[in-house]
């Protein structure tokens, strides 16, 4: 057998044993349920059906690790560039707005 | 909600009701630049951000009778630069529906998901300290389509609760994490070849 149809028949298996299995959760089904876990709103018994499925699935595993590192870069990112240095306030811009208050 | 970070800035409101020059030249100069990095991060580009800060001062300014100082005063300007903001984005047509289907997570036909080994995940600091990555994580924001990084913006950079972002956009609350949550999906997927430490900048 090759590795290829070895993968095939493995994610097949996986596939139906979440499908059918009590308290598992499919991979699809956990995609729908990331935003409400990191936001700490699933309940109890969600929380644990998603930890479960994180401990069996490799794929899940991984890919939650790299959604929650982008998160944090993106965040990083973009609130370092919050507060601007003075002079890259235009002072034209400020008349402006000070004229257009008058009319 | 984003914090009252200055409230050096929180000028008294009696003060500012007595519609006085100097205290309205005050207030500009104590804000524009915040309002300014604002409106940039979330239009992507300065001339626009330049437009949508002066109509938020206008608007400020009109509705100035209207502060009673429940919040602080850069808690309320933050949110009437948000409002200038979007409203450019609805007239030049930017917020409307837009497919995004590529970047989606990808299953396969048991609902197993597709997702190729992770043997690397960059550190976030080795990201940080490198400016070309920098300018790479910001042109994979860039890259989104509006309606879903406004979301992504709003609720994970700017600090407004699931609520608050629903209120700003006019939709409704599963929508807001909806787009939220597939926005953060499709910026995993860009940000791959970073994340993979296989772009070192």
């Amino acid at each position: 057998m090759t590795d290829k149809q070895n993968t095939g028949m493995w994610r097949r298996f996986k596939g139906l044993m979440l499908k059918n299995m009590h308290r598992m959760l499919t991979c699809r089904e956990f995609e729908e349920f990331v935003l409400d876990y990191l936001d700490g709103t699933l309940g109890q018994r969600q929380r644990s059906m998603f930890e479960l499925h994180m401990r069996i699935c490799r794929e899940c595993r991984d890919y939650l690790a790299a959604y929650r590192r982008a998160m944090a870069v993106s965040q990083r990112v973009l609130s370092a560039s919050d507060e601007p240095v003075p002079d890259d306030v235009p002072e034209d811009l400020i008349k402006a707005i000070l004229e257009s208050r008058k009319q | 909600m984003p914090d009252d970070r200055s409230r050096s800035q929180n000028i008294p409101s009696a003060r500012v009701r007595a519609k006085d020059d100097v205290v309205a030249e005050e207030m500009v100069r104590a804000n524009i630049g915040w309002m300014l990095a604002l409106a940039e991060r979330l239009l992507r580009d300065r001339g626009l951000a330049q437009d949508a800060v002066q109509e938020a001062f206008l608007a400020a300014f009109r509705g100035l009778d209207r502060f009673e100082g429940r919040s602080s005063l850069k808690t309320w300007l933050h949110r009437i630069t948000v409002n200038a903001a979007l409203s450019t984005l609805r007239r030049l047509k930017r917020l409307a529906e837009q497919p995004m289907d590529e970047l989606l997570p990808e299953f396969d036909r048991y609902e197993c998901r597709i997702e190729a080994p992770w043997s690397y995940l960059s550190p976030l600091e080795s990201i940080l300290e490198n400016e070309e990555l920098r300018g790479l994580v910001g042109a994979s924001i860039d890259a989104l389509p509006d309606t879903y990084r406004i979301v992504l913006q709003l609720r994970d950079i700017e600090g407004y609760d699931t609520e608050e972002v629903a209120t700003l956009l006019g939709i409704t609350e599963g929508n807001v994490k909806v787009r939220l949550h597939r926005a953060r999906g499709a910026l995993k997927k860009l940000l791959e070849p970073i994340l993979r430490g296989e772009v070192r900048g």
